[in-house]
Parts: structure tokens; C-alpha cells; sequence
């Protein structure tokens, strides 16, 4: 059983689907109502590329109980292609070679396990290249 | 609006209050504060609380407090804002008493952390669930990440972030009712273990119980109530994006800029016209970064600014966290906001003991959000 709570963010966690805004081109992700740019309420929906730069980051060495077997992980703030930013924890790559500038690659990987029950819940990764 | 003053203050110790629930701290304050005031009735109450739902299971938290205080029925509103939640209280309390709707109003604020809670995760609930928590950052990876934002951006050091946690727990020192009383050096900071890189865990407020409560009043009452009524000359507030990611910078809060430029405006005041200031520094970094949204030193100047001791007590231009900060004296979430204003009062009557700035007259508190979502500033001036 899949939480619908999960299924409603499966277009941004999988495909990484924005929503570009038809009056003033501001890329919201995830997708929103109202663009917070121009107030208008026409978008396009667009699939961010998978290329993007690290603008900042941290590595986490006490996570939430949720990531405390992961520790220590990076996570990023990352600008994709086209000017769109979102963060995400980084995958494959020495902790060390984590700076501000480099170049990733987003990457679909399993993220968490939600819950008692374990769920398996995926999404987007980004790996250092 | 009718003009606002603050009589009275009270505040429980912070720290790990083990043998105390959450009903017991917060009545410990409010009654302090009402005692402290001298007045035999509120009209109304503002109890600031970010998660007691997390923290305790407890919500609907404004009608139990009023109740366990004593003064149901009196109108009883809790306020939520993460972070900011007892500056927020602090606000709706000034607007209450501004607009004419109540005399004498309450605002509290208080937070029941160490009860078994996944502290990390409750505080996380600040960020968004979705993009920012889902992927594994923490609050104090948050601030990381606007740490090395700034320390590549303008060439903040480590030693000038560890030096915002020492000169606050210099100050904390000489607060009776701060967690930790302790002095400490660069070394200390620097040595302790990493929670988030390239903060250490003494760049890092505490988990705290706690809470604080003062009394507000018209002025006009205010002056026959006390000898040394403190006047409320700026309330403001602002809102920013909730994911730290989608903002245009990382080195600015523009909730703190954006409430500044209002509180500064409503006071007829510049940022140089300020005493003394408690500012938010729930991360070693927030302080700086704060210390230049306000406008006290230009952007990319906090760190040296605080390195060169222009924020400490003694000889500085502008102290800042003098009570000890968030850093020192503890950070029970929706109490602090509440603990700022206390100290302004306490110095800008005369109170603050050893912590005393010469000469104070108008002291700002700036509480904030998350990762600055909110923000809330309140300027104070002695009369």
C-alpha cells in the first residue's frame, strides 16, 4: 500500500516535473498555484534536466531518526539547466569532493523508508561528476 | 493605536527541567510575570509555542495554560510561527492592547523539549516536508548551508563563527537563568563534534525547556502602574519562502531586511540609534548574518565584526545577545522570542546585573523562523 500522501509528489520525485509559468517564465519547483513571482496562474508543465551545479551544501553527520543510518551524508542546494533549484542529498561521490561550484548529475534512487511499515520511498539524488 | 507599554517580566530557569511538564513551566513564568507587574488581572492571553503537539502530544495549548493559570475565562490564543512563535505572541499581544481591544494582556511563550521526542525531526517540521525534509536536511544543516554560502561568498571564517558562541557564553555567564554558564574559548567550538560542516555542535543553540512571560498595557495605565514603564516604539513582521533552496540569496534573509526596513521606519530611528540588540542566533551564523540584515554592520562584515568585539558588552558598538543568546541561554523554541524582550526590559530598566550596557535606552529584539520564513522585530525604548 502506497501513501497517497507519497503518490501526490510522484511527478516532481520521479520525473522532476516544474511547472514554468505561461506570463513570467519563473520555473516553480515543485509546482504551485500561484506563480510567487508575478501572481499570475497559467503554467506549462517542463521536466528539469538531469545537469545542474552545486550553490551550496553541508554534510550531515546527526540526521533525523529517519536518516541516522545514513550519517554522514551531503546534501545540496543544486541549480539545474535551466536556473531551477531544488535541494538534494548527494549519492556516489567522497565526501570531500563535495564544493560549492561542482558539477552533478541528478540520479532516481530510493530515498527513505516511511514509517513502521518501511515503505519504500523514492526520488531524486544528485551525484558529483 | 494607542501607545504600548511593557511592566513586567518573568521566566523559568532554562535547562532541562525534568521534574517539570509543560503546564508547570509555563504557569511558573506567567504567575512570575504577573506578580513582577503587579497587576491583579489579564484581559486576555498569547501563549507562543512552535510544536507542543511533537514535543508532549499537547495541543490546543492556549486554553489548557489559560486554565491551569487560573484565569479561564479569559480569551486565550496560542501563536505559532516555529521559531518566532513567542515574538509573534509578543506582537499579537502589543496589537491586542494597540488597537484598544484589551488593557492588560499576557504574552508568554514556552517549549517542553526534553520529554522523548525526536527533537530533530519536530524541529524539521519548520522546513518543508516535502523538498527539503523528505531529502534528509536537519535545521542545523539548514544553517550550514548558509554558512559556507557565506563563507565562500565573503570570506567568513570558522574562528569568527565560533567567536559569536564565545563572547554569548561569555554573556550567558552572568545570567542566573541561563542553560549553560560556562565559559568557553575558539578552541572549544572548533573541538567539539561536527552536527552539520562546517557547524560544530557549540555553533549550535540547545535543546531547552523553558518558558517566559510580560505584561503589557496602554502606556497611559503603565505610568501609574510602575516608576519605569518601557514603551513598545516598533512591532514588525515578515514572511519569505519556506525552503531555504528557493531563495535568490543564501547570505541574506530578506524576512529580516524586510521587517527591519518596517520597524526602523515606524520608529523614526537608523540601525546606529540602537543600545543593545538580542538577536536571533539559533546557529552561530544566524547571529552574523543577522547582525548584517539588520544593518548594524554592512553584508560580509558580521564575522569580523564580532571577532573584533564591536558586539560584546564591554566596549563594543552595538552589544548583541547580551542574556547570552539562544546560544547560552538556551533556546526552548516558542519561549525565546518572549526571553529576548525580557532582557531588553531587564536592561533598559536597570536590571541586568553584571550583563548591564551602560547608557541603554533602545534595545531591538528580532525573533525568526526556520530558516528565516519569518521574522519578527520589536523595538523597546526606556522612557
Amino acid at each position: 500500500m502506497i501513501s497517497p500522501r507519497y503518490v501526490r509528489e510522484v511527478p516532481q520525485r520521479y520525473r522532476l516535473e516544474a511547472s514554468k509559468c505561461k506570463s513570467c517564465g519563473k520555473i516553480n519547483f515543485p509546482p504551485r498555484l500561484v506563480c510567487p513571482k508575478c501572481g499570475k496562474r497559467e503554467f506549462e508543465t517542463i521536466r528539469l534536466s538531469d545537469e545542474g551545479k552545486i550553490l551550496t551544501y553541508t554534510i550531515i553527520r546527526v540526521g533525523s531518526d529517519t536518516f541516522s543510518k545514513e550519517s554522514p551524508y551531503a546534501v545540496a542546494i543544486i541549480e539545474t539547466k535551466e536556473g531551477a533549484k531544488l535541494m538534494a542529498m548527494i549519492a556516489d561521490t567522497a565526501l570531500d569532493d563535495v564544493s560549492i561550484g561542482k558539477k552533478v548529475k541528478m540520479v532516481f534512487r530510493k530515498i527513505q523508508d516511511e514509517g513502521v511499515s518501511g515503505l519504500h520511498c523514492y526520488g531524486y539524488k544528485a551525484i558529483v561528476v | 493605536m494607542r501607545d504600548v507599554a511593557v511592566i513586567g517580566f518573568g521566566m523559568t530557569q532554562f535547562g532541562e527541567l525534568w521534574n517539570k511538564s509543560i503546564k508547570d513551566i509555563f504557569v511558573e513564568a506567567a504567575l512570575n510575570a504577573i506578580e513582577n507587574a503587579g497587576v491583579d488581572h489579564i484581559d486576555s492571553m498569547y501563549v507562543g509555542a512552535m510544536s507542543s503537539g511533537l514535543f508532549v502530544g499537547q495541543e490546543h495549548l492556549a486554553a489548557v495554560m489559560a486554565d491551569y493559570l487560573g484565569m479561564a475565562p479569559v480569551p486565550a490564543t496560542r501563536v505559532e510561527s516555529a521559531c518566532a512563535s513567542g515574538g509573534m505572541s509578543f506582537r499579537q499581544a502589543y496589537l491586542d492592547v494597540a488597537s484598544g481591544n484589551s488593557d492588560i494582556v499576557l504574552a508568554g511563550g514556552v517549549e517542553k523539549m526534553n520529554d522523548g521526542a525526536d527533537v530533530t525531526a519536530a524541529l524539521a517540521t519548520a522546513a518543508d516536508q516535502e523538498y527539503e525534509v523528505y531529502n534528509g536536511i536537519t535545521f542545523p544543516g539548514l544553517y550550514a548551508m548558509i554558512a559556507n554560502a557565506h563563507m565562500n561568498e565573503y570570506k567568513t571564517t570558522r574562528e569568527q563563527l565560533a567567536a559569536v558562541a564565545v563572547k554569548n557564553h561569555q554573556n550567558g555567564f552572568n545570567n542566573p537563568n541561563a542553560q549553560f554558564r560556562s565559559k568557553i574559548t575558539v578552541d572549544t567550538v572548533l573541538n567539539s563534534t561536527l552536527v552539520a560542516d562546517p557547524l560544530h555542535l557549540l555553533d549550535c543553540s540547545p535543546v531547552t525547556d523553558g518558558g517566559a512571560a510580560v505584561i503589557l498595557c496602554p502606556l497611559d495605565m503603565a505610568k501609574k502602574l510602575t516608576d519605569t514603564p518601557v514603551k513598545i516604539i516598533s512591532s514588525s513582521q515578515a514572511s519569505d519562502t519556506i525552503s531555504l533552496y528557493e531563495r535568490e540569496s543564501f547570505t541574506t534573509l530578506r524576512s529580516v531586511t524586510k521587517a527591519a526596513e518596517k520597524a526602523y521606519k515606524q520608529a523614526n530611528l537608523q540601525p546606529a540609534d540602537i543600545d543593545l540588540a538580542e538577536v536571533h542566533d539559533c546557529f552561530t551564523i544566524s547571529e552574523i548574518v543577522v547582525s548584517e540584515d539588520l544593518g548594524f554592520f554592512d553584508k560580509g562584515c558580521g564575522g569580523s565584526a564580532v571577532e573584533e568585539g564591536k558586539t560584546a558588552i564591554e566596549g563594543g558598538e552595538i552589544p548583541i545577545n547580551t542574556s547570552g543568546g539562544l546560544k547560552s541561554k538556551g533556546h526552548p523554541v516558542g519561549a525565546t522570542g518572549i526571553a529576548q524582550v525580557i532582557e531588553i526590559y531587564e536592561q533598559l530598566t536597570g536590571q541586568a546585573g553584571k550583563r548591564q550596557v551602560k547608557d541603554a535606552h533602545i534595545g531591538l529584539a528580532q525573533n525568526m523562523g526556520g530558516s528565516g520564513a519569518s521574522c519578527t522585530i520589536n523595538i523597546l525604548e526606556a522612557l
